[in-house]
């Protein structure tokens, strides 16, 4: 049996020296997973401090600043030795109560009762102490009617109880699949029970905590018809757009998005064509191209469509000039966010699109030539409706983003209110109304969740499964000609746009002051990004240095973690059936339909108190990203699994490999064009994010992306430019490393042209 | 170091296994089997007849919903796929897109606690035995249809599994290559006596692999026998015309003397075993090959059409009786269509269903 250190709960099933499999009951030795949990779970008590250290989770300035006995660094275990905290204690019972399992088999019921017990007690306990004893005391009123006032006070969990608690949820989960849950898999029961309890703890409960927000009245208390008030604004969904006046912003947002989806889904759909099924010869170039706008902070976009479309910008001046059309401000409003938004998202529709339309077995279309079809009928017949799940994807998350987006809305949306920035500006803005907030998430949430139920509906049933485990030697058919041309014609064009774009990105960084003066400069970057050396080594004396590795930093930890986390989540969603499934998915996907500003409040509301309290921290900026991008990891993951033949599993399993072996052996090698992309994916987006970050930096973790918004404020466009075009060239270096590292996933299958080798 | 592959074949033992999709699908309603150590025992039914959830329930890839399964006589019923002894060849065959022949091969050595040489050298013995040596390196995509096939084979094998499943092994390969490969298949089976279950549609495949035949229907066994007991002496109609193709032919038994039954067919008179009938209306089941034309005394019939395949003549007969299926040797001289004839029937082949 190889040995695996790494990783989940690995749930072996012993085995014997020659192939011959002894089962589960294995009486003699005891379950190796087990006693790694309760080891972590006791380590969790009685060596790591209980609460959160204030230089933060990687300063380890505790190990010499008084522990184990000073009460701010001790452990669970010396806190109560020292008569602190007492109400910890009762965590000894479920702690020790797996201890008396240790040697029975599974298949003994009082094994699954015991650990069931034993995780639940301990996990609640955790739970209910942690929010019943704040850092004044009892948190509710009816605890101190209960109990009387209450000296004490707790701070946020540190490491202890982290740990703690993750080894109680562990117990219980394997408790649950020595009951019988899901053919006893302890690898899926827990992943499912791991998934459920991160997503609840930072996706539904800092959104519940906002949305109670909506029903709050000015004193404090909670009522339905402020609610209501607050519901039905004329601002909200006023249609006086039919007649020439403003629409409320629920409609705006609405129409936005749906031309929005349509757009990004239709132009996706060209590139992946022109990359996979013609004879292009600049396919590379294409394909880096269509990567540029998502390494792209949102508003630099805006910004350069000002530069060229605005009042003064070079296109409305050469316009101007030349055919004497008097300059207007139409691009502030719909069209300039349509435009804005279609740059910014139409990649996101190719990356999730390229994968499904590789992924269209070339034997299926092979068959339907065979059958007398031509390669239109082919194409419109066989290849597009295979494509359903991913032009289905790529438009719910075009639909989304555009929903979600908030820095081009707040560049060019001038009059043209959407929900993202109304909610902002009911935050930030003068009338600081938390209420009006939660009442326009909600309606944000609804528009987004029909628009996930729409595309499921029209999914339905059908099995769009193509790569089967038989090797696929096929070949992909060229585009028809009819449709090649407008396809290229398409393509081409906007990518030329997109050029033209960057370009003036790339210019506007070394300008001296744009439409003033136009001499070339370097001074911008110099200012940013200016490094002395010394003897002592190198010292960073730019002004972006500090929030540059940051940022950096953060992304880099957020990244796999996103991934592995949104890819967990597509395999427990395609390959495993449990109670409860769709509820799942859905709180996987909330995050991602919720818009930035809004996680960024509610995570300020939710995590400034214990029992987690993490604001000001890296660890909310992580965790923020996490659960913003997992969607696209998950998508991506749905997508591309759904392709694959369950018969490839079922043959590991009867191959002897257990669930956790196929996830990692199988299924994870032949995902690995999804892990780039939700690797990728997740990097840059943590990079570029503004909306959710603006709101959760702290003066230590300060972000790029809200250091350029900082010089734009303060009227530096050159610097805020050429700090974003820095961050272009580094995000697209790393999505070539990235790519070197992940590689081609090796099917065999032949290429249309000898040109395409393998990187 | 050369591996070989021997065998560590256990039998199958199901009690009154059910299997249940949602509420009211009913897959496999309470069967009872019994698959002995070393022997090839083949699932044949129509689709939908529930032979490949009883297999896969045997896998560990469905879980019964009540009965019990044991494998040697361990109770296994609860055990997910993962911990049973058992491998399977897949009807796509399932190989790994993304791996080499050998790495498809080691695969699941590399689960059974094997160092990376020894299951190397079994991966190769493995190959070897299929026919594959040299063809480790290549991907699956880069083989032949009957290639991929017999990796998948090597891949089940080389585990040495208590039982080896087949789910229609065949059916993605042309005719050919069918029968070369059923034979290759029980001929490693007999060699190395293995216990194998054998999932297949085919009749023909059942009957030349089988050590015995399960035949399904509606979810439930209609009859278990060797090759040739399912063939001479079918329990019902179903089976008789399942395993082979069978006249039904409606008789009156006119007298029964022990185990011997005479029947007569418009006053032709037959004598074969009774199985158990009384006297009173039956019907016998007749073989093609077992229908006598041509001679003195029989039964009346018209030849409605006649049909050269090469190594025989196949003929339709109408008559009283209704229309029956009947082959003939003589191709030198053959009927024309609209001849009449008398048929008669072979002292042994025609059996009364016990119905």
């Amino acid at each position: 049996m190889s040995v695996e250190t790494r990783g989940a709960p690995r749930p072996g099933p012993a085995r014997g020296p020659h192939g011959g499999r002894v089962g589960a009951d294995n009486p003699g030795g005891a379950n190796p997973v087990l006693i790694f949990w309760i080891v972590t779970g006791w380590v969790g008590f009685c060596l790591l401090p209980w609460y959160m250290v204030e230089d933060g989770l990687w300063s380890f300035r505790w190990l010499v600043g008084g522990y184990p006995f000073d009460t701010d660094y001790a452990p669970g275990a010396f806190l109560i030795a020292q008569a602190e905290k007492l109400w910890l204690a009762p965590l000894l019972i479920p702690l020790a109560l797996p201890l008396l399992v240790l040697r029975r088999p599974k298949s003994d019921p009082l094994y699954a009762k015991i650990l069931i017990l034993a995780g639940a007690l301990g996990f609640g306990w955790l739970i209910a102490q942690g929010f019943g004893i704040g850092i004044r005391g009892f948190s509710y009123d009816w605890l101190r009617a209960l109990f009387g006032e209450m000296d004490a006070r707790q701070y946020g969990m540190g490491y202890g109880a982290m740990i703690c608690a993750t080894a109680f949820l562990f117990l219980l989960t394997q408790g649950i699949a020595a009951r019988g849950a899901i053919n006893g898999d302890v690898f899926v029961v827990s992943t499912i029970g791991g998934v459920i309890a991160i997503v609840t703890a930072f996706v539904f409960f800092p959104i519940a905590k906002m949305l109670f927000a909506a029903f709050v009245t000015e004193d404090g208390t909670y009522s339905l018809s402020v609610f209501f008030a607050k519901f039905f604004d004329d601002r909200l969904w006023g249609l006086g757009c039919l007649w020439g006046a403003r629409c409320g912003a629920a409609w705006n947002s609405l129409f936005l998005a749906i031309a929005v989806g349509v757009i990004t889904t239709a132009l996706g759909l060209c590139f992946a064509l022109v990359v996979t099924r013609s004879g292009f010869r600049f396919k590379r170039g294409l394909r880096a191209l269509t990567v540029l706008p998502i390494i792209t902070p949102p508003f630099v976009i805006g910004l350069a469509l000002i530069l060229l479309f605005g009042l003064s910008g070079s296109v409305t001046q050469f316009v101007a000039d030349l055919f004497g059309i008097p300059p207007t401000r139409w691009l502030y409003g719909f069209p300039g966010v349509l435009i804005a938004q279609v740059l910014a998202f139409t990649p996101i529709a190719f990356l999730v699109l390229i994968g499904v339309v590789e992924g269209v077995s070339p034997s299926m279309e092979e068959a339907a030539q065979t059958l007398r079809a031509n390669k239109w009928q082919t194409f419109r017949t066989v290849s597009l409706p295979l494509m359903r799940p991913g032009l289905a994807n790529a438009f719910l998350l075009g639909f989304i983003e555009s929903m979600a987006d908030f820095g081009n809305p707040l560049v060019l949306g001038g009059n043209f209110d959407v929900l993202s920035t109304e909610i902002f500006f009911a935050i930030v803005g003068a009338q600081y109304d938390q209420g009006r907030a939660a009442v326009l998430a909600m309606v944000l949430l609804f528009f987004t969740l029909s628009a996930f139920y729409a595309q499921r509906a029209w999914l339905g049933k059908k099995s769009y499964t193509t790569v089967t485990g038989k090797g696929d030697a096929g070949v992909h058919p060229l585009m028809p000609v009819g449709l090649s041309v407008p396809v290229l014609t398409i393509a081409l064009g906007w990518a030329a746009f997109t050029i033209i774009v960057y370009a003036m990105i790339l210019y506007g960084s070394v300008v001296e002051l744009w439409g003033v003066n136009n001499s070339l400069t370097f001074k911008h970057y110099v200012t940013a990004f200016s490094v002395r050396f010394e003897e002592a080594g190198i010292r960073w004396t730019g002004a972006a240095w500090d929030s540059f590795w940051t940022t950096i930093t953060i992304a880099a930890i957020a990244a796999p973690l996103t991934a592995a986390l949104g890819l967990v989540t597509a395999y427990l969603l395609t390959r495993q059936s449990f109670a409860g499934k769709n509820a799942f998915e859905f709180g996987t996907m909330l995050s991602f339909a919720i818009p930035g500003t809004v996680i960024g409040v509610s995570y300020i509301l939710a995590f400034n108190v214990p029992p987690i309290e993490i604001t000001g921290t890296g660890i909310i900026l992580v965790i923020s990203f996490i659960f913003r991008n997992m969607p696209v990891g998950v998508r991506a993951g749905i997508a591309s699994m759904s392709q694959l033949d369950r018969s490839l599993d079922e043959s590991s399993l009867t191959l002897g490999a257990n669930s956790w072996q196929t996830f990692r052996r199988v299924i994870l090698p032949l995902l690995r064009p999804a892990i780039l992309a939700a690797l990728v994916y997740s990097f840059v987006r943590a990079m570029t994010a503004i909306s959710a970050v603006i709101f959760l930096v702290s003066a230590e973790y300060d972000m790029a992306t809200s250091y350029i918004i900082g010089r734009v404020e303060n009227n530096d466009y050159g610097l805020a430019i050429a700090y974003s075009t820095t961050l272009i060239f580094v995000m697209l270096a790393a999505v070539g490393i990235l790519q070197l590292l992940v590689g081609r996933v090796r099917i065999g299958r032949r290429t249309q042209l000898v040109t395409e080798t393998p990187v | 170091m050369t591996a070989t592959i021997s065998s560590k074949a256990a039998p199958v033992r199901f009690e009154a296994v059910t299997k249940r999709f949602g509420k009211d699908v009913v897959a496999v309603d309470a069967i009872n089997l019994h698959v002995e150590a070393g022997k090839l025992v083949t699932l044949l039914g129509p689709s939908g007849c529930g032979k490949t959830t009883t297999l896969r329930m045997i896998a560990g890839l469905e879980m019964a919903s009540s009965g019990r399964i044991l494998i040697g006589d361990r109770d296994v019923t609860k055990l997910p796929a993962t911990d049973r002894d058992v491998s399977m060849v897949f009807q796509s065959y399932a190989l790994f897109p993304h791996m080499s022949v050998l790495e498809n091969v080691t695969y699941g050595l590399t689960f059974s606690g094997f160092g990376k040489a020894e299951a190397r050298s079994r991966a190769l013995a493995g190959l070897d035995l299929v026919g594959l040596k040299g063809f480790d390196a290549r991907l699956p995509s880069e083989l032949s249809g009957g290639q991929q096939q017999r990796v998948a084979v090597a891949r089940a094998l080389v585990l040495e599994p208590q039982v080896l499943l087949f789910d229609e092994p065949l059916s993605n390969l042309d005719a050919k290559l069918r029968r070369q490969v059923r034979e290759d298949i029980r001929a490693i089976q007999q060699d190395l006596g293995l216990t194998v279950v054998y999932v297949t549609h085919d009749q023909e495949e059942a009957l030349a692999v089988s050590d015995e035949i399960v035949v399904m229907r509606n979810a439930a066994i209609a009859q278990i026998g060797t090759p040739r007991q399912l063939y001479d002496t079918p329990n019902d109609r179903f089976v008789a015309d399942f395993i082979g193709e069978a006249n039904l032919i409606a008789c009156q038994i006119v007298a029964v003397e022990g185990d011997m039954a005479t029947i007569e067919i418009e006053g032709y008179r037959h004598s074969l075993p009774s199985r158990g009938m009384a006297t009173g209306p039956g019907t016998i089941a007749v073989r093609p090959s077992r229908l006598l034309i041509g001679a003195d005394r029989g039964i009346p019939a018209t030849v409605a059409k006649a049909t050269y395949v090469g190594v025989r003549m196949e003929y339709t007969l109408t008559g009283a009786f209704g229309q029956v299926f009947a082959v003939h040797d003589d191709v030198d001289a053959p009927l024309e269509p609209g001849a009449k004839i008398t048929m008669s029937f072979a002292d042994k082949g025609p059996v009364l269903l016990p119905e």
